[in-house]
């Protein structure tokens, strides 16, 4: 029992031991394993071969060219697999309330947030970080772009934030959940709406729903702003020029009121009884 | 009244139950949908008749897909993979009906049911944004033919590859190679007269084709006369040519399966 206690006290360490045992779990099928991580890495994989294919077709799109896309695309396709991999999770947790097993997860000393991320941990979701990882290298070898110290650290900072905001969203998403069991589908355009959104210049989305989605649900700081620095191209917003640099911030604020929600959805949390 | 209908019927029962649900799903679609919209819009902006279509026939391609992912069940799966695994299979087995016949009434319920839950928000709010094709009512009666064929050819594909669980015994793998080619070689990705030379002949002779890219170019009417016979055709040889398949295959489970009693 003490031995728990201190493990509920290291968040982090809980996290990777249930992720562990969930990943000894799968490790009993390694061909499946290996199989499902492939296909896995070729699903995602598929957004960067739909914007392969439209280069094809046209030398430029919507102002942007096929290694500006792809170095979005490679921005974006990675901070999502990353928050996947820790948090995509949550996205089950109306299944978890509607079947009861939230409640046998109260009753355990560990966050429920952890156990419903941890829940399943499959190896297999790393296949993902393999098309993204690839593409962003590429992108980033073909980049046309005048590399400064600033712009250089800017990647590996847009990539974090970028994570750190899909993250937000998957546990907002799940903490919907707690009020409306059956809101999962709707939630995804969130999740995945907002990974297959943030693969394109916004140059191509309308410019309301490009105020949605950098006002209202602040998509446009994943990786679009923080790019138009680095490409070195103007705002078709006309944002001041310190929106650029605005997305630890907005992570930060994103991940607060999803930690709100979360813990507003929990004490909301009336089980279904029997 | 044969037993089939009420199969359907049932089939059609469970998948309306959970509207809320359905209706959380027709709205991601249409979400999706527009997104899709505006990176054909900017496509098509480039190339203003890229493959024949226009860029109202792209735009209405991309929302009537969305509409029909529901109802054609693009991102794979059936249940019967469950009770194979499970071995509850054993009392289909037993019906005094076929085991394909069986699931074949419960799909069509089920797209049914899908049909009338996912199909029409995102074409409707696709249309209350972007001037979209609308065919006339002999074009819609040709959609209507088309899409039962999608849909035979959807489960034909889906039943073949839930079968593959009496030899696999995890369905999974199957599955994620299933979803890479339905999602790509369906239009579902990109509508397919976008792909270029030999992969766009390819991609238009394979079953996935059938299943979603000639529904929508019968709604958009790019097929009339002996050619919108030809295209139904197309979809009617894969349809039956899976059918079989998936017949032989039940055929060969059934002498595969041993059940313990006890």
């Amino acid at each position: 029992m003490a031995e728990a206690g201190r493990a509920a006290a290291r968040p982090l360490a809980t996290y990777a031991l249930l992720a562990w045992t969930w990943i000894r779990a799968a490790a009993q099928y390694p061909v499946s394993m290996v199989l499902l991580a492939t296909a896995t890495a070729v699903v995602s994989g598929l957004d960067a071969a739909a914007i392969g294919l439209l280069f094809t077709r046209a030398p430029r799109i919507a102002g942007f060219g096929a290694s500006e896309v792809l170095f979005l695309y490679g921005t974006s396709a990675l901070s999502f697999a990353i928050s996947d991999i820790l948090l995509g999770g949550t996205e089950r947790l109306g299944q978890h309330v509607r079947e009861g097993t939230l409640d046998a997860m109260l009753v355990r000393p560990v966050s429920p947030l952890i156990q419903v991320a941890t829940e399943d941990f499959s190896p297999r979701r790393l296949g993902k970080l393999l098309p993204a990882g690839t593409i962003l290298t590429l992108a980033l070898a073909n980049a046309d772009v005048p590399w400064t110290p600033g712009r250089l650290a800017l990647v590996p900072m847009m990539v974090l934030c970028g994570a750190l905001i899909f993250a937000g969203l998957w546990v907002l998403g799940g903490a919907v959940q707690f009020v409306l069991v059956e809101s999962h589908g709707a939630t995804k355009s969130l999740t995945y709406g907002g990974a297959y959104l943030t693969q394109y210049p916004m140059t191509v989305f309308a410019r309301d729903f490009v105020r949605g989605v950098t006002f209202v649900v602040p998509l446009a700081f994943v990786n679009w702003q923080p790019a138009l620095y680095v490409l070195d191209r103007p705002d078709p917003l006309a944002l001041p020029g310190a929106a650029r640099f605005a997305s630890p911030a907005v992570a930060a604020a994103v991940c607060a009121a999803a930690a709100v929600a979360w813990r507003a959805g929990l004490r909301h949390y009336r089980s279904t009884g029997s | 009244m044969g037993v089939l209908p009420w199969v359907w019927w049932y089939g059609f029962r469970r998948h309306t139950a959970y509207a809320a649900a359905s209706l959380a799903e027709a709205l991601t679609n249409t979400g999706f949908g527009f997104m899709r919209a505006y990176v054909l819009i900017a496509l098509w902006h480039e190339r203003p008749v890229l493959g024949g279509y226009d860029v109202n026939d792209a735009v209405t391609f991309c929302f009537l897909t969305q509409a029909l992912i529901g109802p054609l069940q693009i991102f794979g799966g059936m249940d019967l993979a469950q009770r194979i695994r499970t071995g509850d299979v054993a009392i289909d087995l037993h019906r005094p009906v076929g085991l394909q016949g069986w699931w074949l009434a419960d799909d069509l319920g089920r797209a049914t049911g899908s049909l009338v839950l996912r199909g029409g928000p995102p074409l409707l709010a696709g249309a209350l944004v972007f001037p979209l094709s609308w065919p006339g009512p002999a074009g819609l009666a040709a959609f209507a033919a088309s899409v039962l064929l999608g849909a035979l050819v959807g489960f034909g594909l889906r039943y073949v590859v839930a079968l593959g669980m009496f030899w696999l015994h995890d369905d999974r793998g199957l599955n994620a190679v299933m979803l890479v080619m339905s999602l790509f070689f369906s239009g579902m990705t990109l509508p397919l007269v976008v792909f270029p030379g030999r992969l766009g002949d390819v991609a238009h002779a394979l079953p996935w084709a059938a299943q979603l890219q000639v529904p929508a170019d019968v709604f958009l009417g790019r097929h009339t006369g002996t050619d919108l016979l030809g295209a139904l055709a197309f979809q009617a040889a894969w349809a039956a040519a899976l059918l079989a398949a998936g017949a032989l295959l039940t055929r060969a489970a059934r002498r595969k399966l041993v059940i313990h009693g006890g």
